[in-house]
């Protein structure tokens, strides 16, 4: 018996070292200062992560309009089956897109005559059309987006979405952001949460600053006659026969010199604007983009330009582009504007860039969402919480302050109610929430209201363990058995129940855990851990104060303080 | 030995009728609160839910000298903001609460309604209003929610579905280490303590927030617990008195286990106490629903769950061997259950020790 409470005590100790250093040895480099009360609570705040309701911080749901995403998709693709199709050099009598309910398709009716199955295969050669389910019946081919098919590419958007928010905040520098995907499959959502970031106005609008490159082909004459513009949009869509055909468009021309700043787009140039007719689709997409840089451009003070490479695939792409159409003009596109016009002297690989004058900072923020992507599709944001660090340092304060008084309660009353164990008790009880919070330390988990919720649940549970403990043993003694057996019992037969109700409780939060979020999921971490520290105090540590209480040399026990 | 309790013999099974009957009242006047507002013209809904589920904004405003909740709402009906309700805060001399509804119209407004959006021209409303109080007033705010209508609907059915996933687990494990009409029994006194919170949520219209949810999901906690502690004791008694009727013994397990209940529900509920107390109005929706849940949880247990254990067990014996005693047979001891044989035999005469 001895040796086995000797081996005990160790245990324990060891335990409440260890808790007690998770807990509160600080992480950096222990100064004097560390151990003033200031220092002891900076640590805490330190080591324990605490959630956006009491640390203060933004927090935004946002949704990916995917269906947005599938039906420019769906418009692309169908152009560049219609291009595909006159490359074939078969007669086409329409392409077109359909998208309703739903439903993504892209309908090509061929002319009398065709073959259906040879241009399908034509098209298919040129175009990549692996994702999507074709028939084909008398002249008209279909091609249909199937379910699957959706949700992966909505799965992709949203996770290109991520990628391209992660990258946009990474270059302003959140410290400890979370961004991740958001409810239940197939909801598109993203969660940001941003510590400490009580205004997140200046996070949405970068967030969603468009800067979407192409670079497109502008239908001119070629060089040396100078380019073809046009001074207002309808007498640009008048040289094109007064409708616009699918695969042109009109865009304003925004002329050298002019002082581009990324958020100026509003404001009126002062300069007149004119207008080009570019072939849809574009040549390239900024999604090919390998880097982009601001550059200071030599000789005109303080203006500063953009360069940019392709990636290999675009470079490609571009060079057979430029190729083939040496001395056509092409157009450098900035969120639909033409910013500028060059003809092709030769064939350019991967190398280009946006003139203009740009001011240091808006070509810096335009070389920064340039490299980071456009956005696959719009964003919606469906929740926005902000916590400003005062409401969050009450949350604590009450919270803590509620813990503390309840506490309080339960000590004095076992004291009272149970004296001698009663103490026995209170050890148990602060060892569990010491054990507890370094749980929280140690896996790193964030401690959130609804978390304290889980907390004062287990610390319940843990008085509840003590408590029936003890009116067990009390019950052992009144049938008159000696203190040694009536503890033995009151332990092993409370033991049962104790398991049973902390087993269950664990099941139950193992659920919440997997299949809730956010609050829910705060609310099990801490429960769980509170209910498994509680087995070690409540049970073993309690038991082993009574063993070593029971078995002191030279004293026959005769009574128990309970 | 200084004791609450001692040596309790009440028949609480023959109370059974008064208890289920109060149970049934407070269910039926939650049901008519929750139904009667949602049906009747002119009524609030259902449940005052928060904005958390409910979707809209809420925000909170920090002044340094607070002006009438009358100036407040003045000032931000000529900024504009429609159907604004100012709240002042519990416990906080300085802090205001705003709430308002969606306030985009028309066609922008369906478009927000339909995608889900937030509509922040309400906050941007309230933070110009608040501006006109000046350095004086030194009006800032201090904290927004801003939950989008499908956010908020996701919110609940999740808050809704998992904790019915996590009721199935309880159902399990108490059926593999009991029977199954045990874990029955506990699940159905789950559903009525939750029922009853919420139904004086409906009757009070007290705002049902996502720490609503945190407190309705620890009373399931303390619900199933209280519950197990006293099937625990039926079990063992079950196997110590053989002879004895189930009605018997779970009176008698009822009776041992009161100091028990007693005291650690009283305990729970003087650290909810401490809540209401203290805790400040963060902590206040959930506080209130536990205190209340504590009560009915520990009463539940009481009143309902052993009943409906003990009429279903019996049923079940009737159907099959009737007239038979339980035994070993029909009550099984739960598998890895405690070898050890009872030492002694129980008197029945209890007698405290010196």
């Amino acid at each position: 018996m001895k040796k086995n409470i000797l081996q005990r005590l160790i245990i324990i100790a060891l335990v409440t070292l260890a808790s007690l250093y998770v807990v509160f040895w600080p992480r950096h480099r222990v100064t004097a200062k560390d151990f003033t009360y200031q220092g002891i609570n900076d640590t805490l705040r330190e080591n324990i992560r605490l959630g956006l309701d009491l640390r203060g911080g933004s927090h935004l749901v946002m949704r990916v309009q995917t269906e947005d995403y599938l039906k420019t998709l769906t418009e692309n693709t169908a152009l560049g089956v219609q291009g595909a199709a006159k490359d074939a050099n078969q007669t086409v009598k329409e392409v077109r897109p359909e998208v309703s309910n739903g439903e993504y398709r892209i309908v090509l009716v061929a002319g009398d005559g065709v073959n259906g199955t040879e241009l399908r295969d034509n098209v298919q050669r040129q175009v990549d059309l692996s994702n999507w389910i074709n028939s084909i019946s008398s002249n008209t081919i279909t091609w249909t987006l199937p379910q699957a098919a959706q949700r992966l590419l909505s799965d992709q958007a949203v996770n290109q979405a991520i990628r391209i928010i992660d990258s946009r905040i990474d270059a302003v520098g959140v410290a400890e952001k979370t961004l991740q995907t958001h409810g239940p499959q197939g909801s598109h959502q993203i969660l940001l949460q941003m510590p400490g970031v009580d205004d997140p106005e200046r996070i949405k609008k970068l967030i969603q600053a468009e800067s979407r490159l192409q670079l497109v082909h502008v239908v001119s004459p070629p060089s040396p006659q100078p380019v073809q513009t046009y001074a207002t949009e309808q007498e640009a869509i008048q040289s094109v026969g007064g409708t616009l055909p699918p695969n042109r468009l009109v865009l304003p021309y925004a002329e050298r010199d002019e002082l581009t700043a990324v958020e100026e787009d509003n404001q009126p140039s002062e300069r007149p604007r004119r207008y080009v007719v570019v072939e849809r689709p574009a040549v390239i997409e900024g999604s090919e983009l390998r880097s982009a840089e601001a550059v200071s451009q030599t000789g005109v003070g303080d203006s500063y330009q953009i360069s940019f490479a392709l990636k290999p695939g675009g470079a490609q792409k571009f060079g057979s582009w430029t190729a083939a159409n040496i001395n056509q003009y092409m157009g450098v596109v900035l969120n639909d504007e033409v910013k500028s016009v060059a003809f092709i002297k030769s064939q350019i690989t991967d190398q280009g860039q946006i003139d203009g004058r740009f001011t240091k900072e808006s070509a810096e923020d335009l070389a920064l969402t340039l490299r980071s992507g456009a956005l696959p599709a719009s964003l919606v944001y469906l929740e926005e919480r902000t916590v400003g660090p005062s409401l969050g340092a009450d949350s604590i304060r009450s919270g803590v302050r509620a813990s503390i008084a309840g506490l309080l309660f339960v000590i004095v009353f076992m004291v009272i109610y149970y004296r001698g164990s009663g103490v026995n008790a209170v050890i148990a009880l602060l060892l569990n929430v010491m054990i507890t919070l370094a749980g929280l330390v140690f896996f790193n988990a964030t401690l959130t209201l609804p978390g304290i919720a889980g907390l004062i649940l287990g610390l319940g549970m843990a008085v509840d363990s003590n408590v029936l403990i003890f009116e067990r043993i009390r019950e052992e003694l009144r049938t008159g058995k000696t203190v040694l057996s009536a503890v033995d019992q009151g332990f092993d037969r409370a033991f049962v129940t104790i398991i049973d109700t902390h087993v269950t409780t664990i099941v139950s939060s193992l659920f919440l855990f997997i299949f809730g979020t956010g609050p829910i999921r705060g609310f099990a971490v801490t429960l769980v851990l509170g209910l498994l520290a509680n087995l070690f105090s409540a049970v073993y540590v309690s038991r082993t104060i009574f063993i070593w209480l029971l078995n002191r040399k030279g004293r026959r026990v005769e009574s128990l303080s309970i | 030995m200084f004791e609450i309790l001692k040596d309790v013999r009440i028949d609480w099974l023959a109370k059974r009728r008064l208890f289920i009957s109060i149970s049934v009242l407070l269910l039926l006047a939650g049901l008519a609160s929750a139904v009667g507002r949602q049906l009747l013209p002119g009524g609030s809904d259902a449940f005052n839910l928060g904005v958390d589920f409910k979707g809209g904004t809420v925000i909170t405003a920090k002044f340094k000298q607070r002006p009438t909740t009358e100036v407040i709402s003045d000032t931000l009906a000529r900024a504009g903001v429609r159907d604004a309700v100012v709240q002042y805060v519990v416990n906080k001399p300085d802090e205001v609460l705003i709430r308002l509804p969606q306030q985009s119209s028309g066609e922008a407004g369906a478009v927000a309604a339909e995608q889900g959006q937030i509509d922040l021209v309400g906050r941007d409303r309230v933070g110009q209003a608040l501006a006109t109080f000046g350095e004086q007033g030194g009006a800032e705010l201090v904290g927004t929610d801003a939950v989008g209508p499908v956010a908020g609907r996701a919110l609940r059915n999740q808050a809704i579905a998992v904790t019915l996933l996590a009721l199935v687990g309880v159902l399990l494990y108490i059926a593999s280490r009991f029977e199954w009409t045990y874990g029955a029994a506990a699940v159905i006194t789950v559903f009525h303590d939750v029922l009853v919170t919420l139904g004086f949520f409906s009757v009070f219209q007290w705002e049902v927030d996502l720490t609503v949810v945190a407190a309705l999901l620890t009373l399931v906690g303390f619900s199933v617990n209280d519950t197990i502690v006293t099937f625990d004791r039926i079990r063992e008694n079950l196997r110590l008195h053989r002879r004895d009727s189930l009605y018997n013994i779970t009176n008698e397990a009822i009776n041992q286990t009161l100091s028990r209940t007693v005291i650690t529900g009283g305990l729970v509920l003087l650290s909810v106490l401490a809540m209401v107390l203290f805790g400040g109005r963060v902590l206040r929706g959930f506080s209130l629903a536990l205190l209340i849940g504590i009560i009915v949880g520990t009463y539940s247990t009481i009143a309902i769950a052993s009943p409906i254990m003990v009429w279903w067990q019996q049923r079940l014996q009737r159907s099959g061997t009737p007239g038979a005693p339980t035994t070993e047979r029909q009550m099984r001891p739960g598998r890895g259950s405690v070898k050890r044989r009872a030492t002694a035999q129980r008197e029945p005469q209890s007698a405290s020790r010196p």
